[in-house]
């Protein structure tokens, strides 16, 4: 034993152990939120079951199963739950999605086993996916085209048919809404603007309101005529609709302008199942937020953090690069320079939340107040940049990942051999020509290193940004087809906040734990993917500069 | 590549006590240097003749480095070093406040102990100092990179990758690139500090027939710690021990008949 102790074998075993531990872990991790995540988007059977209560009620249930768990039968009797007969110690129980969320109340439901006399799945039941009150179960009955009922064999076929059409001139409806009438509204605003900004300047002549007059008459013209254009679409769209017989035996209206999707979930075979997961997964990755959230898509969210740690990141750069470079190449080596140093790498300590106040009290209060009395005191009193926005968060990361950039730049500036600068000096260049033309590109991979920490750290913040200009929905994306392309001051959405306003502050937790779990997964992947750009970057200037492997 | 048989280059000794100006490059003048409290110099004086090899040798820590990046004034690096006294360069001394050191620098070019190429391009590395100073023109920066991968005869070996990356280049290469990037902006001095201590046997042998032919055109002042070397390829030799230039003559009078007994006794090897 004291043999083996002597021979080091222990000392491998636990650093050896220690890295495996952490890999399980970030393995697990990872995997658990993959499993959840992305397991959502597979179609679930759906089935019916046939309940047969302790009072002997009989009753249908159709919809999916959630989640199913063992809970005490003492503890059931206790709540006040009767059972036919004594039940065992365990009762399993399971929940279900029952979806139907206007005529049942509560779209999840918790059923006994006790209580269930047999289960099947109907190919007959479908999946309707609406863009209100959530999914539909029910069995397609007949389709309703243009308020006449079309008797068919092949519901299915039909109801497809017609849902595609109604969903393509929605389609035609949101983006003549969202782009044309959007860019109509976006000239009223600007014309508004350009004359308040005129009447403070005591320029507001006869003539020129008569030039407003006549401008804004002509933008109202044209929106009519786009909101004329608008209902008869939205008209068109809501000419069919479909009837469902449901799980009560009823048979319910459904209007196709609302419907986005149906789905046969237990008619598809595999590659239909695998087909239907990847629409679900682009779906989610491409589509808008809906119902609260807890529906539809994250691509605002997933643009919003992009943009807004691409923002950061031109911020940050050249601000802690030139700072690092002072820091190291000019300034004396004393104590004030140590203290400005130690105080930096502190600054990287200070929680993210105080971060969030001084933005908000700096940027946004004091920074963008200014801008707007200053530039924009046609606004007043709504602010334009006085108010969280995407820059100011952007700012506000830039200024908590600043230390990471400095000490990374500046520990690449110091491994830089002095041979290299001194043959620079030594060709007549100055210190500044030296470097600028050798010390800062051979310190490029170790700047990159920097953005990539600070990358890291940025796109998973989350605390400061609830301050400073994230929110739950944002109608607009902060970069869009009218003039000036880019809205700085715009507010914007982020994965993070997503995944804590869909987990924590939604009106159906159950619905959106799925969710939760998805938008985890797809957070971790950009940042991912951000990190693995920036490395191939980096890598590519590694191999540049490579003489400082010798 | 030409090679030319060094002691055929070998030119007369000449009266260094009493060099004439027209034949005088540099001139060092009770030269004191301290870093920080430790003097590394103590009162160097002597003449550097205008296009000779001129090597400084001695034991290690004697300062004849530091004595050569007197001369471009790279000890300005330094933090705590203090200089008194004066090189002459064309009569005007090198520490005067009025003088620009970039301008200096360009007049008085310097190669180092290990190559130090840029990660750049051969051709990048070469035009460096050119672009510098603000040479732009396609043509001449041509012309110049060809003329200086000549002069520090490495022309043949890298003429067909021009655009590859320094480092690919060997050591000795590598050396006489910095060589040809020194002599690219047409210095009048060359400080040569130990640039063969990290090249192999073959390689130094480059470099020193290289040297020799150098002198046609420029002041060479080298530093090696290798006596051979000082012998194959100086005109004069400066002996340097313990920060003090104690004797300073014509190669041939220095390893023949040294006349103090510090030069003989490292000269034959009793220390060192």
């Amino acid at each position: 034993m004291g043999k083996w102790f002597k021979s080091g074998s222990p000392w491998i075993w636990m650093t050896g152990g220690a890295v495996s531990l952490s890999l399980i872990a970030v393995l697990g991790l990872l995997l658990l939120i993959a499993w959840r995540g992305l397991s959502f988007f597979w179609p679930a059977d759906i089935y019916e079951w046939k309940l047969r209560d302790a009072k002997g009620v009989e009753s249908t249930l159709i919809g999916e199963i959630y989640d199913r768990e063992q809970v005490p039968s003492e503890r059931l009797i206790t709540a006040g739950v009767e059972f036919a007969e004594p039940p065992g110690e365990f009762v399993t129980r399971y929940l279900v999605k029952t979806g139907n969320r206007e005529f049942v109340g509560l779209d999840f439901r918790w059923v006994l086993e006790t209580d269930i006399v047999s289960r099947s799945t109907p190919e007959g039941i479908a999946l309707i996916e609406r863009s209100k009150n959530g999914n539909f179960y029910g069995y397609p009955v007949a389709v309703i085209e243009n308020g006449k009922r079309l008797e068919l064999s092949d519901v299915q076929h039909s109801l497809e048919e017609h849902i595609e059409r109604a969903v393509d001139i929605g389609d035609k409806a949101t983006t003549l809404q969202k782009r044309d009438i959007g860019a109509i509204n976006h000239e009223l605003e600007r014309l508004r603007l350009k004359e308040r900004r005129a009447e403070l300047d005591g320029e507001l002549t006869d003539s020129k309101k008569h030039e407003f007059e006549a401008a804004r008459a002509k933008l109202q013209a044209d929106y009519l005529v786009l909101e004329k254009e608008l209902f008869s679409l939205r008209d068109d769209a809501g000419r069919d609709s479909v009837i469902v017989r449901d799980m009560r035996g009823e048979e319910v209206q459904l209007k196709l302008d609302s419907v986005l999707d149906v789905t046969y979930a237990n008619r598809l075979d595999f590659i239909g199942k695998i087909g239907h997961w990847f629409g679900g997964v682009a779906n989610f990755i491409s589509a808008d937020p809906r119902e609260a959230n807890t529906e539809g898509g994250v691509f605002p969210a997933i643009f919003g953090t992009v943009f807004m740690v691409l923002l950061m990141a031109i911020i940050v750069t050249p601000f802690g690069v030139i700072a690092a470079i002072y820091l190291h190449e000019y300034a004396k080596k004393g104590p004030l320079t140590k203290m400005i140093r130690i105080a930096v790498i502190n600054l990287a300590g200070v929680p993210s939340i105080v971060y969030g106040v001084f933005g908000l009290g700096f940027f946004v209060y004091m920074l963008g107040g200014s801008i707007d009395q200053l530039f924009y005191p046609e606004a007043l009193p709504s602010p334009t940049f006085g108010s969280p926005g995407v820059i100011w968060s952007a700012l506000t990361l830039a200024i908590l990942t600043l230390p990471v950039v400095i000490v990374s730049t500046e520990e690449g500036l110091s491994r830089i051999p002095s041979a290299v600068r001194q043959g620079s000096l030594a060709l007549g260049a100055t210190k500044a020509e030296t470097l600028w033309r050798i010390v800062i590109p051979m310190a490029s991979p170790a700047i990159m290193t920097g953005l990539i920490l600070a990358v890291a750290r940025a796109a998973g913040e989350v605390a400061p940004l609830m301050l400073v200009g994230v929110v739950k929905l944002a109608p607009t994306l902060p970069v869009d087809m009218n003039f000036p392309f880019v809205h700085l001051d715009r507010k914007f959405m982020h994965l993070g906040f997503h995944i804590y306003d869909v987990g924590f502050q939604s009106p159906n937790v159950e619905a959106a734990r799925p969710l939760v779990y998805a938008t985890s997964f797809l957070l971790v992947s950009v940042i991912v993917a951000l990190n693995l750009t920036a490395i191939s970057v980096r890598n590519h200037l590694r191999e540049k500069y490579r003489s400082l492997e010798h | 590549m030409i090679s030319i048989d060094s002691s055929v280059m070998k030119t007369e000794a000449l009266d260094l006590e009493n060099l004439p100006a027209s034949e005088t490059a540099l001139e060092i003048h009770n030269l004191n240097l301290h870093y920080g409290n430790k003097q590394a110099l103590f009162n160097v004086s002597m003449k550097i003749p205008k296009k000779r090899v001129t090597a400084f040798i001695g034991p290690s820590g004697c300062g004849k480095s530091t004595l050569l990046r007197c001369i471009n004034r790279m000890n300005d690096l330094v933090d705590n070093c203090k200089i008194s006294g004066e090189i002459r360069l064309h009569g005007q001394n090198i520490y005067d406040k009025a003088v620009d050191v970039a301008a200096l620098r360009r007049n008085v070019g310097m190669v180092f102990q290990r190559p130090n190429p840029f990660p750049k391009s051969i051709y990048e590395n070469v035009v460096y100092g050119l672009r510098l100073q603000g040479l732009n023109n396609r043509r001449e920066l041509d012309e110049a990179c060809e003329r200086s991968l000549r002069g520090a005869a490495i022309w043949d070996e890298v003429k067909d990758r021009l655009h590859d990356n320094a480092f690919g280049l060997s050591g000795g290469q590598q050396q006489r690139l910095v060589i040809a990037r020194a002599i690219a902006i047409e210095p009048e001095v060359l400080l040569l500090d130990e640039p063969t201590s990290a090249l192999d046997p073959i390689s130094t042998l480059t470099i020193e027939e290289l040297i020799t032919e150098l002198k046609t055109k420029y002041t060479v002042v080298i530093v090696t710690h290798n006596m051979q070397q000082a012998a194959r390829v100086s005109d004069q030799t400066a002996f340097m021990y313990m920060g003090e230039l104690v004797e300073y003559a014509d190669t041939n009078t220095i390893f023949t008949t040294p006349t103090q007994r510090k030069t003989e006794d490292y000269i034959t090897g009793r220390y060192g």
